[in-house]
């Protein structure tokens, strides 16, 4: 029996400017989140189970940029992916293109558990959300004010929102009244913040999961796929620790991030805080990117490597930290 | 300088009653291949254009399981994808969801070049196609006679293909006449045989390359990915290696091959043929898969624990070598 530990996360690279009373309010649902799978935990609930009850309410909540309150295509629409992954057993699922289905991170997990695939996307996977019997909703059930906002600013920007860093052109004009804002994926961080969420978690039996759900990129094209379904990017859970990333995509896909952790582990025998500092600063190159992780032996860890990670985590002897800065 | 060295593969899992004029036919396309790649190599192409340039041929080829000649889906249609990763800086591209691209590989590639993201899906990917002008046929040049028998097969064996191994049933009613025929992905040998794409190079400046494509599963719901546009799982490649993977989906994804090798040559110090024995040992629990790679330091590699697997090397010095068996 191992004590249990439990991490949640709202992306990494947070505008420092962000007003007083919005860090409020994600300080406060990281919270909700965090008492919501401890409760669950303390009901001996296995760590899958709560990986996916506690990334529900995340995408619930229009807070971040997952589920309800996702960020929007260039077409103004929203486009969900998420994964799940069982480090008992190595099991997986993930979805990608969801435009109806009220919590992702669900569709992930009936895929992992009652199809006969790995990853459903797109027209596909709204077959399946249809056959399944989960709920849905219109598209624009998940479009919020805010990010209808966002995205004008982003289109007014005159930039194409990158997966990768490279230089911007226009961002002067977007309206925010920083000299050289702070940038992620080529936009300032005030117009973008990754705001993927995730939860990771390891139960008293010692078993690691993870699950991390998002709308993607604002202003992305229709059609692309980010890291956040990508199992050993976003998302890994084996027998040693349970990760979920968050970020710029590319660094968090070429750098395989989640999976890196746990191997560094494996391979090198480094510890859980060690493993996910080493992969944060040698995996990264000149990516932006934070992940937090979970290990068999009860302990809870996180890095990043930019301005900011929204997150919480709790251990079973009481340990409870939420927090957004250093 | 190095010397360089090129893998090529055509699928691991192969029927072993397959018609020997069906084995020399692959073999003479994996020797046209190597030799494509050979040329290039000689006129100094990078690594990354000449795995380009191979997976090209194979994709156009109705032979193997990628492009024209690809697997149907479940409504005898073709989704294709690919991905492609320049081991020299980690850069990446994929796409998923194509049922017009001529070049799965190439569209990966411009992905990776010419988008802002790194992995572009369905809708999306053939609006990026139509915008890139790449070459685009009907859905119906990619189908052919012997994929639509096998479809009928499948769905005439009454089996649902898998992603993981699990008992099949109904395999007696579908034709084959073996007793206990191997299966992979739930479905006999001769029915299914994954018979995915995948080219692996490492040129002159030492520089490794990795590119990968598939019509995926036969059978296969819309909408589902397999490893195959997967970064970490079906392709991977940096500075050290390159790797490019085929078999059973689900034990590609949840065992992150392609990253694996790289892992255990960087973490472990392990050389490149004990790399991959070791991923190919350890890494698959009851999966079956096979799978290419080349070393930075000019070597080349191959490995799988299935019944076969299509596959050539050829490296600088002059060796060259075609199989499908042990």
């Amino acid at each position: 029996m191992v004590g249990w530990a439990i991490a949640v996360h709202g992306g990494a690279g947070v505008d420092p400017n962000l007003p007083t009373e919005r860090q409020q309010q994600a300080k406060q649902l990281l919270t909700r989140c965090l008492n919501l799978g401890i409760s669950a935990l303390r009901s001996s609930a296995s760590a899958i189970d709560v990986v996916e009850l506690v990334v529900r309410e995340l995408e619930t909540d229009p807070i971040f940029n997952s589920g309800r309150g996702s960020a929007l295509t260039e077409n103004g629409t929203v486009e969900m992916e998420a994964s799940i992954m069982d480090g008992n057993g190595r099991r997986c699922g993930a979805v990608s293109g969801l435009t109806t289905v009220k919590n992702p991170v669900s569709l992930a997990r009936l895929v992992m558990d009652k199809s006969p695939h790995s990853y459903l996307a797109f027209s596909g996977a709204e077959e399946f959300a249809k056959q399944m019997g989960v709920e849905r909703e219109e598209n624009d059930y998940f479009i919020t004010e805010d990010n209808l906002g966002m995205l004008k600013v982003a289109k007014q920007a005159n930039s194409i929102v990158f997966d990768y860093r490279i230089p911007t052109t226009g961002y002067e004009s977007c309206g925010v009244g920083v000299e050289s804002p702070i940038r992620m994926n080529g936009l300032p961080i005030s117009v973008y913040a990754p705001e993927t969420v995730g939860c990771v978690v390891v139960d008293s039996q010692g078993r690691c999961a993870a699950a991390t759900s998002t709308g993607g990129l604002m202003n992305k094209r229709t059609g692309r796929i980010g890291d956040s379904p990508l199992i050993g990017a976003g998302t890994y859970a084996g027998d040693v620790c349970g990760v979920s990333c968050t970020g710029e995509g590319e660094a968090i896909i070429r750098g395989t991030l989640a999976r890196e952790v746990a191997a560094v582990m494996e391979y090198k025998g480094l510890g859980l805080q060690e493993a996910v500092d080493f992969v944060i600063k040698e995996r990264l190159d000149e990516g932006q990117a934070g992940l937090i992780a979970v290990s068999k032996s009860g302990e809870v860890a996180y890095g990043f490597n930019c301005v900011g990670m929204f997150r919480g985590c709790a251990t079973e002897d009481g340990f409870m930290e939420v927090g957004i800065w250093e």
